[in-house]
């Protein structure tokens, strides 16, 4: 998957806002990155136009006709269906035939462990089964890319720590490719292959490192917490410009 | 696997646990809770109604809620009433059917063509303000005094609102189920079909409710102002009373107005209850 060059701006004229900058980024199939940044960089706007929610005002995006799933923040979840209709939704819009969907529902909810929720709604889950609900339903869609925009962000830390764990699990199983958007470092230490710094106003590709993997790692040891400082400092010091 | 089991663990202790009372028990409960404020609405009406007229105001007119009750009892034994109610809720019904499908048909078109907005959306909501029993006059002028011109009055009196609900109910469909709708290749028909037409029903359903509201009064009206030969109406029936001074009369007429109103009223209310419940948008410490 290929970005060149892409830029993005909203409005025109003196309010004109570019959030992007001639991001270019290369991702191979099966590599987890974590795009990283503080406020106003653009990463939300990012994944929407791989998504291809919206188009760049400049530049290519080539997902070389991968599939591309997108998870939010909050779930998202239609608060009228169940668990499992929510799965099966995705399947009927992508053209899975009616013999076949309950099985393969089935097996999604399954693979993010919810088998015994099929039939519960949205509001009768709690924040981190409904997220889960969610990832199920992006796997649903076949996807090859999964695009997370900080989906575990408004879950308390041993939830989140959990479902790191659970993320990694499915994307071996399914050699995922994920882009995964967070503002949280030490999140972004623990789960990616590399990791992008983007500064602010506009969007720009300033940092990049890759952290080789030598098995499962914990959000608490010492190398991901050594990672985690310096994108932290690094960070800080990209947003103390904007204050000088 | 530990992370399956801690996962596991969390899930059972984040859901809420199951307060299991008898079933009866609750049910009994649940029902004293929603009866208790009606009776005590009935019991502060009557008691009013019956402290005016001990007062003796106009009281060679008014008549206490004993009289009034005891004639409706009396009616209630007559065919006559029964028909009456039946003719009228006939026309309730199908003038209501009618501007249900008008006014969802008109709706629908208006949210998903932007150039009817602008143009129709403020005529619907002008029609909404127009008080339906005007129409009265000009529907007996179109079509003389018969069913039709009843039908015309309730149809203009409920379709504006029922078309308003809908289009309230697209326009503020969630932009983040919008998104995610779209990530998922909803599009075109099924966008509406999957995601807008279920996430706008509360405020259908909202419509739906104010339409019969409106429909109820806009029905009294063309029944008060439209005489059809040979048939009775509840409307007919006030306008007799009225002829005659007959005050007992009247006011059992109103009654039976008012109930029906009520009665209505609680099903759209319950309606609205179990679709709030599906989608967990009640508040559970404040249902009980």
């Amino acid at each position: 998957m290929r970005l060149t060059e892409v830029s993005k701006a909203y409005g025109t004229g003196a309010s004109r806002l570019l959030a992007l900058d001639g991001v270019s980024l290369t991702v191979a199939d099966g590599e987890f990155v974590c795009i990283i940044g503080a406020s106003g960089c653009g990463k939300s706007t990012l994944l929407n136009l791989v998504a291809g929610l919206d188009k760049p005002t400049s530049g290519a995006i080539d997902t070389g006709g991968r599939r591309v799933g997108l998870m939010f923040q909050e779930p998202a979840l239609f608060p009228w269906l169940t668990a499992e209709r929510n799965v099966e939704l995705a399947l009927r819009a992508r053209g899975v035939p009616r013999s076949q969907r309950p099985a393969v529902t089935a097996e999604l909810l399954d693979t993010v462990r919810l088998g015994g929720f099929a039939d519960k709604r949205p509001h009768e889950l709690s924040g981190g089964m409904r997220q889960r609900v969610a990832m199920a339903r992006a796997l649903a869609l076949d996807a090859d890319v999964l695009l997370m925009d900080e989906p575990f962000g408004a879950l308390d830390a041993m939830t989140r720590d959990l479902l790191h764990d659970e993320l990694e699990r499915i994307c071996a199983e399914r050699t995922l490719t994920v882009l995964f958007v967070t503002h949280n470092v030490r999140e972004a230490a623990r789960l990616g292959d590399r990791v992008i710094l983007l500064s602010s106003r506009p969007g720009r590709i300033i940092d990049e490192y890759t952290l080789p993997r030598h098995g499962q790692r914990r959000i608490d040891s010492p190398e991901v917490s050594e990672v985690a400082a310096r994108l932290t400092d690094r960070l800080r010091e990209e947003v103390g410009r904007h204050g000088s | 696997m530990v992370a399956d089991q801690a996962l596991r663990g969390l899930d059972r202790l984040e859901l809420p646990t199951d307060q299991s009372q008898s079933e009866t028990r609750r049910l009994g409960r649940k029902a004293w809770a929603a009866a208790w404020p009606k009776l005590l609405a009935l019991a502060l009406v009557l008691a009013v109604w019956e402290l005016v007229t001990l007062t003796g105001w106009k009281k060679y007119v008014l008549k206490g809620p004993g009289p009034v009750l005891s004639d409706l009892w009396q009616q209630m034994q007559h065919e006559m009433l029964w028909a009456t109610i039946g003719w009228t809720m006939r026309s309730a019904l199908t003038g209501y059917l009618v501007a249900l499908v008008i006014g969802s048909v008109v709706g629908m078109l208006v949210a998903r063509i932007r150039p009817l907005r602008a143009a129709v959306g403020s005529i619907i909501t002008g029609l909404q303000t127009m008080p339906s029993v005007v129409w009265a006059p000009f529907a007996i002028i179109l079509f003389g005094e018969n069913n039709s011109a009843i039908l015309f009055v309730v149809i203009l009196g409920a379709a504006p609102s029922i078309a308003n609900g809908l289009i309230n109910g697209v326009d503020y469909t969630p932009p983040l189920l919008l998104r995610a709708g779209k990530t998922m290749g909803l599009r075109g028909f099924a966008l509406y079909r999957f995601l807008i037409l279920p996430a706008s029903l509360p405020a259908y359903l909202a419509g739906l409710k104010q339409g019969w509201a409106f429909a109820w009064r806009s029905l009294m009206a063309a029944e008060l102002f439209i005489a059809i030969i040979g048939q009775v109406s509840i409307g007919q029936l006030l306008f007799a009373d009225q002829e005659q001074s007959d005050f007992t009369g009247a006011s059992t007429v109103i009654v039976v107005i008012f109930v029906i109103g009520i009665i209505v009223d609680m099903v759209f209310t319950k309606a609205d209850l179990a679709l709030r419940r599906r989608r967990g948008l009640l508040d559970p410490a404040a249902a009980t």
